[in-house]
């Protein structure tokens, strides 16, 4: 059987704003082994194990603060668990 | 100014610490609905909100979605956007989406006040007034949004009480009778784990994006928008099982049930997204199959459910008959809406060739031995001046209340058809998992208003089908083939009126 660090999670994201590209960049920075799928208006980011949003990064590449739960304005979906949403990050994973 | 708490203390000072144990009153009183179903709660302080969601946040965030959505509705509507979707036919999947899944908002935004009043525990009854609003207003949105469609093409003028009436649509409308007339928590397990959790992606994710892909804007805009509140959504059902299960060992097998009916009864309303996604969509992006075997297959049964097991959970019962269904189901519910699309408030047509030989591709097993055949079939039918509709009216399954016209596991040849007897009477069941759901409760599904029975019955305004329709609310043009009806001349029309008012180049 798989385990919680081998399966994969993700998130789907909106393809709309310039401000969601800096999110999907940070993404990128922050998981190097993700993966990007492209559909018409959507991202679909996946990577094996664990997916972190870092406020931090998000923060740089927007060149302005940036709040967690903005991340809502971004997100049409997701699978895993949410194991961490705090100030600075947003952690998925599964549990077992 | 004072310093915002950081986010956690903030969910803790605006959930927990406004919540109260009555001290004049006992308990069960108060909360008298969570008992009787046999779930053990010993802890509801130990239910988290991952999302850490408060009221003001929620308000902020929300009125810019709406901000977001009301903006690209309003530049659509001046921008005369219909002439730029990518085919009159595109707009009957809209309308089946009106008549059909916002009213389930409206059902939802009930369902959810009511948990939210309901609940013993102040993070579960948060969560779920949230819900209860973003309910409310994907109803508005998704209401308003279609309506600009309402000016110019027909079949969205009485999707309110057609959803009530309309044989169908009897089907997702019985799903959510049948959750609303649920104990609180098998409810919230049906709706929020069940259907969001494990299945509104298909409908939500891969249709939105064919909304942007056909030039649909707002479409696009209120799905994505409806859908990132689904992501909440979810969370309150991945978090409501995880907790339950961690309350209590007794309260397992009791979930253990609840997943495997509702995980069938939810598979069967999106038998009409399949058809959506691979016959009303005039460009496709993503076959049923595929929406299925990523959406479904890889994040929730090879994702999700081996987290499950750690609780002693299993995949939902029948799964396997839905994973062997998905080169079958599109095709044969579209089959079934092109044969009755007489008395349906939308139009149908046969794939055109590029679209069958997308069909072919995407479904190498099955398209061209079982299905190119029926559609080449309709087509010389109709081409000869008589597009076929069937006439008379087809057997219902007591469960799910779609038409018989899935077929046998291992064999796409032969109708599958169960019957059960309860009570002295006969009823008959489309599949081992409707058969199962009603063995478990055959007092609730007895109770069952099927539309085909009602008409029997001299329920729906009369025996003929002029009458059927006019007490459904169909009127002309509404219905049945697309080559020819209203909203193809409307089409074609506007179309030939913008190609001659455009100015030749170098003219």
């Amino acid at each position: 059987m798989t385990t919680a660090g081998t399966r994969t999670v993700g998130v789907d994201l909106q393809e709309s704003s310039e401000d969601n590209r800096r999110i999907i960049e940070a993404i990128e920075r922050d998981n190097p082994d993700c993966r990007i799928k492209h559909f018409p208006g959507l991202i679909k980011i996946q990577v094996p194990g664990r997916l972190v949003v870092r406020r931090e990064t998000v923060e740089e590449l927007l060149g302005r603060e940036w709040e967690t739960h903005e991340f809502q304005m971004a997100i049409v979906t997701y699978y895993g668990h949410i194991q961490e949403y705090d100030d600075d990050e947003i952690v998925l994973a599964w549990d077992h | 100014m004072a310093k915002k708490l950081p986010l956690k203390q903030r969910y803790a000072a605006l959930t927990r610490d406004v919540h109260w144990d009555p001290s004049y009153v006992a308990a069960e009183k108060v909360f008298p609905h969570t008992t009787f179903e046999g779930i053990k709660i010993h802890d509801w302080s130990k239910w988290e909100d991952p999302f850490r969601l408060t009221v003001d946040a929620y308000h902020k965030y929300q009125a810019e979605k709406d901000k977001r959505l009301y903006a690209v509705l309003d530049g659509f509507a001046q921008s005369q956007g219909h002439l730029t979707l990518s085919d009159g036919r595109y707009l009957n999947a809209m309308k089946l989406f009106l008549q059909g899944v916002t009213p389930l908002e409206y059902a939802s935004h009930r369902l959810f006040a009511d948990l939210s009043r309901n609940f013993n525990g102040p993070g579960p009854r948060f969560a779920a007034l949230c819900q209860s609003i973003d309910e409310l207003r994907h109803t508005q949105t998704e209401i308003h949004t279609l309506s600009n469609y309402n000016k110019y093409y027909p079949g969205f003028h009485n999707w309110r009480e057609m959803h009530d009436r309309v044989w169908y649509l009897s089907v997702p409308k019985s799903f959510f009778d049948d959750a609303l007339a649920a104990g609180p928590f098998e409810s919230l397990i049906a709706i929020s784990f069940s259907f969001e959790y494990l299945l509104t992606n298909l409908l939500f994710v891969p249709f939105m994006s064919a909304a942007s892909f056909n030039g649909d804007m707002p479409s696009m805009t209120f799905g994505f928008s409806a859908q990132s509140d689904e992501s909440r959504h979810m969370t309150l059902g991945l978090e409501s099982i995880k907790f339950l299960l961690e309350q209590d060992e007794g309260n397992v097998p009791i979930i253990q049930d609840w997943i495997d009916k509702w995980f069938w009864r939810g598979y069967r309303v999106t038998a009409l997204v399949a058809a959506m996604l691979d016959y009303m969509l005039p460009r496709k992006v993503m076959s049923w199959k595929e929406a299925f075997e990523l959406y479904f297959e890889e994040q929730m049964l090879n994702g999700l459910f081996p987290d499950l097991a750690y609780y002693g959970i299993r995949p939902p019962r029948h799964v396997e008959q839905a994973i062997a269904e998905k080169d079958l189901v599109s095709h044969q519910v579209y089959w079934t809406l092109y044969q009755f699309g007489f008395a349906a408030a939308f139009t149908t047509t046969v794939p055109e060739p590029s679209e069958m030989e997308w069909l072919a591709q995407q479904y190498p097993d099955s398209f061209d031995k079982h299905y190119r055949p029926l559609w080449n079939k309709a087509k010389r039918i109709q081409d000869g001046g008589d597009r076929f509709f069937f006439q008379g009216l087809p057997e219902l399954c007591q469960v799910c209340q779609i038409p018989m016209t899935f077929t046998e596991p291992g064999d796409p040849t032969r109708i599958a058809q169960r019957a059960s007897v309860f009570d002295g009477e006969r009823y008959n069941l489309c599949s081992d998992g409707c058969q199962w759901i009603f063995d478990r409760e055959p007092e609730k599904y007895r109770q069952a208003w099927l539309p085909v029975h009602q008409i029997y019955q001299g329920n729906c305004g009369g025996p003929s089908v002029p009458e059927v329709l006019e007490w459904y609310g169909i009127t002309d043009g509404d219905n049945g083939e697309y080559l020819g009806s209203v909203e193809h001349r409307h089409w074609q029309q506007w179309h030939a009126q913008q190609a001659e008012q455009t100015a030749p180049m170098g003219s």
